[in-house]
Parts: C-alpha cells; structure tokens; sequence
C-alpha cells in the first residue's frame, strides 16, 4: 500500500477510537513537553550566560600587551587603576618572533587581523563631575563604538553616543541618583562638567633636556548627558573597574588625561598613548566568537603576549551539556512511559480489531501491509504527540520566563529570558516523539501483521 | 499456465488441512482433489463442519493445507510467500463472505475503494472503478452511505462490487445468501450469476441445495472432509 493511502487509513482508525487515542496521544506530548521545557531552559539560561558574558566583551575580545614590558599582564591599560595584576602566564609564545612595541603602528596592524572589529587601549581616568556646581568624584571609561552593537548597552534609558567624537557621557544608574535623586532620568539632556588633570607634553629644552616630560594642569570639558545604563557594560574599558560615567574612546583619547602610570613612562620605556608613545594594553575585539583562538595566535605570531578567556567559555559549555544531558533524562524517563501507553493502545486495537485485518488480508493486504498501518498509527501519534509536545513545552517555556520576570521585576532587576526553544530543538523533539513511538509500534505492528486471517475473520 | 493446470482455474490435487486438538487429530480436509475450469460456477455443499469453508479458505490464500497441492491459474499456491499470496488475493481472486465483512466506519464508495488502495492502483483512476463496481450491484444513489444504513442485501451487493472492483479471475462467495432473507437470497444469487455470465468463475459454499441447483451448475458434496460427490466431476 501506498504511504498516502496507509498513512489516510491510519488517520481514520486513530479518529475512531478518537478517547483513547487523544490520550495516548496527549501522554506522548507530555513526555515530549517535559523534555522540551527542561532543555528549553538549559538552552535559555545558556544563552543568557552567554549573550551576558559576550556583551560583557570578555569572550570576544583578546588584551594584548607588550613583550618589552616585563611586567604586561591583563587589564593594565593606560588608565591603570581599572587594572589588575598579570591574569595568566604566556602560554604558546612564539620565542622565534621579535618583540614588538605596543604602539600606534601596533595597534593599526592588529586592526588588519581577520575578524577583527576594533582596537582599542583601555582608558580610565580620575575625574570630578560637577553637576549643579556640586563635585562628585569619578572614574571615567573610554567607550568604543563597536561596543553598540554587542548587547552591551541593552537596556539602556535614552541612547548610546551619536558620534564616535560626541561631547556626550553616558552615566551609571547609581551615580545618576546621587545627581539627581528624585529624577535621575531627567538627567537626559542634561550638560555636566568634567574636571580632571591633563597631560601636557613637555619640549626637552623644558624638561631640563630630558625628553618625555610632561606637566599636568587642570582642565574642564563639558557633555551632554545621553543616557544611563544600570550597570557598568565592562566591554566599554574591556576590564573591571567602578567606571560610573562613559564617554566616547575618542573624546577619552584627545582628554589626554594624565594617568598614574604617566611617572613611570618617564622613567621607563613609556606607557603614552597616540602621539608616538606605547600603550601598555590594547583590546581586540573579535567578530565572531568562535574566531577568538585563530586571532589570539596571530597576534602571538606577531611578537605580542595575548589572552583571552575562550577557555573559561569551553568549560561553560560543558557545565551547561551536564545539566541538559541530567535535567534531560527525566524527560526521557516521562517519554518511555508514554511509549509504554503506544504499545498498549496499539496491542487494544489489534484486540478491537482483529476481525478488519482478517478483512484486509482477504482483501489483499500483506503482512506487511498490516505491519505498516500499525507501524503508521504509531508514527501519526508520534508526530502529534511530538508537536503537542513542543507546544506544550514552549508554553511552559514561556510560563516559566512571566514568572521569573515578575519576580526580577519585584526585586527591580531587569527582565530576562530563562527558555529558549531554538529550531534543533524543534526538530529534535519532533524526531525523538517520531522514534519513540515507532519504536513502540513494532511489537503491536509485528502482531498485527502475525495475525491468523482465517482464525481473525472468525473473530466476533 | 502450467501442464499441472491443464488450463483449469482452480486444481486441488489431494489436498489436506490436518491440525490437532489436544491428543485428536481433525481432518478438516482430507485428501480431496477437485478441478474447476474457467467460467464455472460451482456450488460446494455441505453440512456445517464438513470441510466446506476450510477447502475455500485454502484456495483464497488465507490458510495454507498440510498436505496435497493448490493451482490457481497454473501457479501453486504452496510455493507463494505470504507477499505473493497477498497479490494473488488482490489481483486473482474476489471473496464475499455471509457476514458481509465491511467496514462500518467506511462509506460504501470507501469500502469499495480499500481493494484498490491495496492493489496500488492510481488514485486518479479510482473513482471511475468504484462508480463502475456500484453501478453493477445497482447501488449507485446509496455510495456515501455507510454499511448501518444499508439493509443486508444492499450490503451484500456492496461485498460483491468490492469483490468485482479488482477485476477478478476466480470469484470466492461463502454463504453470500446465509444471512438474508429469501427473496433478498434470490436477487444476490441472480446477481452472482450475472456475475458469472461476464466469464468470472465462482466457487460458492453454501448448504442451501436449492439455490445451488439452481444457479451454480456444478455441485460438488462435502462430508468429514472429503468430497462424497461431485456434480461436475470428469
């Protein structure tokens, strides 16, 4: 028999006993619908982790330092305060390659790696904001561009940097309170004042003939308030820090702020910034995350120590396969008592119907025939199951995310989603409910197909 | 055909249908050996365990003897797998049975259509092979009508178009007039016999010998398993 005709009859044979086969049917969708829920949830919260950790500029960016400065180490940019110390040993250096100094020409040759989106130094500077003439003691963050388009500034009240060269700042939630209390969303429009100590480079003949002398003289810039983001995106500096105000990293560049490490440029081999001295660190933003390896080896094969914590991302992976391939097994668990509940229908209607395939195989139906339609009620019940299943799952998927966004919303975080059911999902469940239940229509098709047809048009 | 056919329809060459019932052995059939030629329409009688419909179901294909040998149209059926005899029963044969065996969730058009669905016949070309079938049983105007809503008779002439709609060599009618009253018996064996006059060879069971005389020209008496005569026999 053909497919379309076996799979109408079976259609027809489901629809009569239309009871017991809906909650046979339903029973699969359960099992489908735990299995879907519980992995729809491992995959959301995955994403969630991941999509947090990538916006956060960790995961996609490599901090790339000099091997002239002994001391190159992680988060250690200009600015220095936002700095830790050295974040993990050189690992895969190439000791055949010449050190190279981490300066402008740098920083534009590392812009030409493949998949790279921008670099950019680390600028974080000591600032007093004045706000209706009150001082308010700040660290400032030079925020790239390319940092717009990773989630980074999801969320955000009015909006992100016009221009890449905008007299514009975007302020922490917290420190937008201490501004304005009662309003901190009215500071939206709003023009601050920022004071802080500017580094002007000294002539030699001034310096006492030593070149790399600079003075520092107090200097004031005014910007307008564009947004305000409830916590410090860390991909706007790509380090830790209390940064509570951004600004465009170009506006940050021409500041020319005087940082802490400034003194030991003079004595040492310099740790400037545009103008033809070095930076201490450099950030690489990588496109695509899955690119982070082949970039961190080219920028090793240019003379460069890089880092980056594509390792630590691994590891999550796994943590989150562990907890789907757990959580998973219960849904499985609830599959196999649905595949039980197949076997049993099918084994009831070969019972009912014992006398129509005694007619069938007089009529000209082969074992197979028989073994088939069976075989095709099964499927019929799977592929039902198996989108009742998903539905239901996306449901509780959906159920799920209201009640843990009402519950952040309730302790005023912002919203999240917990589920997520991509398309593998869909089609995973699909051919899971499909297997499970053909695999649980080969004993009843089997002895359907087995059935005496004599003995089985005797059958009252 | 082969010479073992002699041309026949059906050969049976000392056919037995031998199982056993706790320590007794029942010789449902035993040894029995009949041929009928193309075009016959032969009446098997007997009385109620005589073997009759054990002998039928042996040449449908539906059960298969322990001894002797079965030739449908030349071919032997012993030697055709449980595929190839679920062919033969399709293509070759038609059955009707007393209980008329429809499908009651099925239409009569539906029913009608299950043989050909099995045969894998065309679906385009189906309708026109289920009007044609109705139309020679004269229920045309009752075709979307299930088989609850059709007295016995009509549902009898539905066993016969879906027997017919296949386009047999060899019709198989068990008891087709059992379970009807006499007049409507009347009408199904004057059907059969139209039947038989279009060239389909009929083999009918029954253990009405009147009606057997009447329409089947060819007797053959069963008993115990055995033939005790045969109206026909060369």
């Amino acid at each position: 028999m053909k497919m379309r005709d076996l799979t109408e009859l079976a259609m027809r044979n489901l629809r009569e006993a239309a009871l017991r086969n809906s909650l046979t049917t339903i029973g699969i969708g359960v099992g489908v619908a735990s299995l879907v829920a519980i992995l729809s949830l491992g995959v959301g919260l995955q994403d969630l982790v991941s999509s947090r950790l990538t916006s956060s500029g960790l995961f996609n960016a490599v901090i790339v330092t000099s091997r002239l400065n002994a001391r190159g180490g992680f988060g250690r940019g200009r600015g220095g305060p936002g700095g830790g110390g050295a974040f993990g040993p050189d690992d895969g250096v190439n000791t055949s390659v010449l050190p190279r100094a981490l300066d402008e020409d740098a920083r534009k040759d590392l812009a030409q790696i493949p998949f790279v989106v921008d670099v950019y130094p680390e600028i974080r500077i000591n600032t007093e904001v004045r706000y209706n003439d009150t001082p308010y003691p700040t660290m400032v963050s030079g925020v790239p561009q390319s940092s717009k388009g990773t989630g980074a500034f999801d969320g955000i009240e009015g909006s992100f940097f016009s221009a890449p060269d905008a007299q514009e700042a975007i302020l922490q939630i917290e420190l937008a309170k201490q501004l304005a209390p009662t309003n901190p969303n009215g500071l939206i429009g709003q023009q601050i004042s920022l004071n802080y100590a500017e580094r002007q480079e000294l002539a030699p003949a001034a310096a006492g003939g030593i070149s790399g002398g600079f003075s520092v003289v107090p200097h004031q810039e005014q910007l307008r308030i564009v947004g305000i983001v409830e916590s410090e995106p860390t991909s706007a500096g790509g380090g830790f820090g209390q940064v509570r105000l951004m600004i465009p990293l170009e506006v940050a560049e021409k500041l020319q702020a005087a940082q802490a490490n400034d003194l030991r440029s003079v004595l040492g081999n310099g740790a400037g910034g545009p103008g033809g001295s070095n930076y201490q660190s450099l950030t690489v933003k990588v496109g695509d995350p899955t690119k982070v390896e082949s970039v961190e080896t080219t920028i090793k094969d240019k003379g460069f120590n890089a880092f980056s914590l594509l390792d630590a991302s691994k590891n999550l992976s796994l943590i989150f396969s562990v907890f789907d391939a757990f959580f998973g097994s219960f849904g499985g668990l609830a599959l196999v008592v649905a595949s039980l509940g197949i076997v049993n229908t099918l084994v009831m209607a070969i019972l009912e119907r014992r006398r129509e395939i005694g007619i069938l195989k007089a009529l000209g139906a082969s074992d197979g025939d028989v073994k088939m339609l069976f075989f095709t009620e099964a499927g019929c019940m799977g592929v039902m199951g198996g989108l009742l299943g998903v539905l239901l799952g996306w449901g509780i998927g959906r159920v799920i995310n209201f009640g843990a966004n009402v519950y952040l919303h309730r302790q005023n975080l912002p919203g999240a989603q917990l589920t997520a059911v991509p398309i593998w999902l869909v089609a995973l469940a699909f051919v899971i409910s499909i297997s499970v239940s053909l695999v649980a229509g080969l004993y009843p098709a089997s002895r359907a197909a087995k059935l005496n047809p004599v003995e089985a048009l005797r059958y009252e | 055909m082969t010479n073992a056919n002699n041309g026949a329809a059906v050969r049976a060459e000392h056919v037995a249908k031998h199982y056993r019932m706790g320590d007794t052995v029942v010789r449902a059939v035993d040894d029995v050996s009949i041929e009928i030629q193309p075009g016959e329409f032969v009446a098997i009688l007997g009385s109620s365990g005589s073997g009759k419909s054990t002998m039928m179901n042996l040449i449908a294909g539906l059960d298969r003897p322990t001894g002797g040998a079965i030739y449908a149209l030349g071919e032997d059926l012993a030697k055709m797998d449980s595929g190839a005899l679920a062919k033969y029963r399709s293509h070759t044969i038609g059955m009707v049975f007393q209980s008329f065996n429809l499908l009651p969730r099925m239409t009569l058009a539906e029913n009608v259509e299950l043989p050909l669905r099995l045969a894998e016949v065309a679906r385009e070309e189906r309708p026109a092979r289920v009007k044609e079938a109705i139309e020679r049983v004269h229920l045309t105007s009752r075709s979307g009508h299930r088989p609850t809503e059709l007295s016995g008779g009509e549902q009898q002439r539905v066993a016969l178009a879906r027997a017919l709609v296949n386009k047999p060599t060899i019709l198989l009618a068990d008891e087709p007039t059992g379970n009807l009253d006499s007049k409507t018996g009347d009408e199904i064996m004057a059907l059969i016999a139209e039947i038989n006059q279009s060239g389909v060879t009929i083999l009918m069971v029954t253990h009405e010998q009147a009606r057997a005389d009447k329409y089947a020209r060819r007797s053959i008496v069963m008993k115990d398993g055995k033939v005790v005569s045969d109206g026909g026999r060369p």
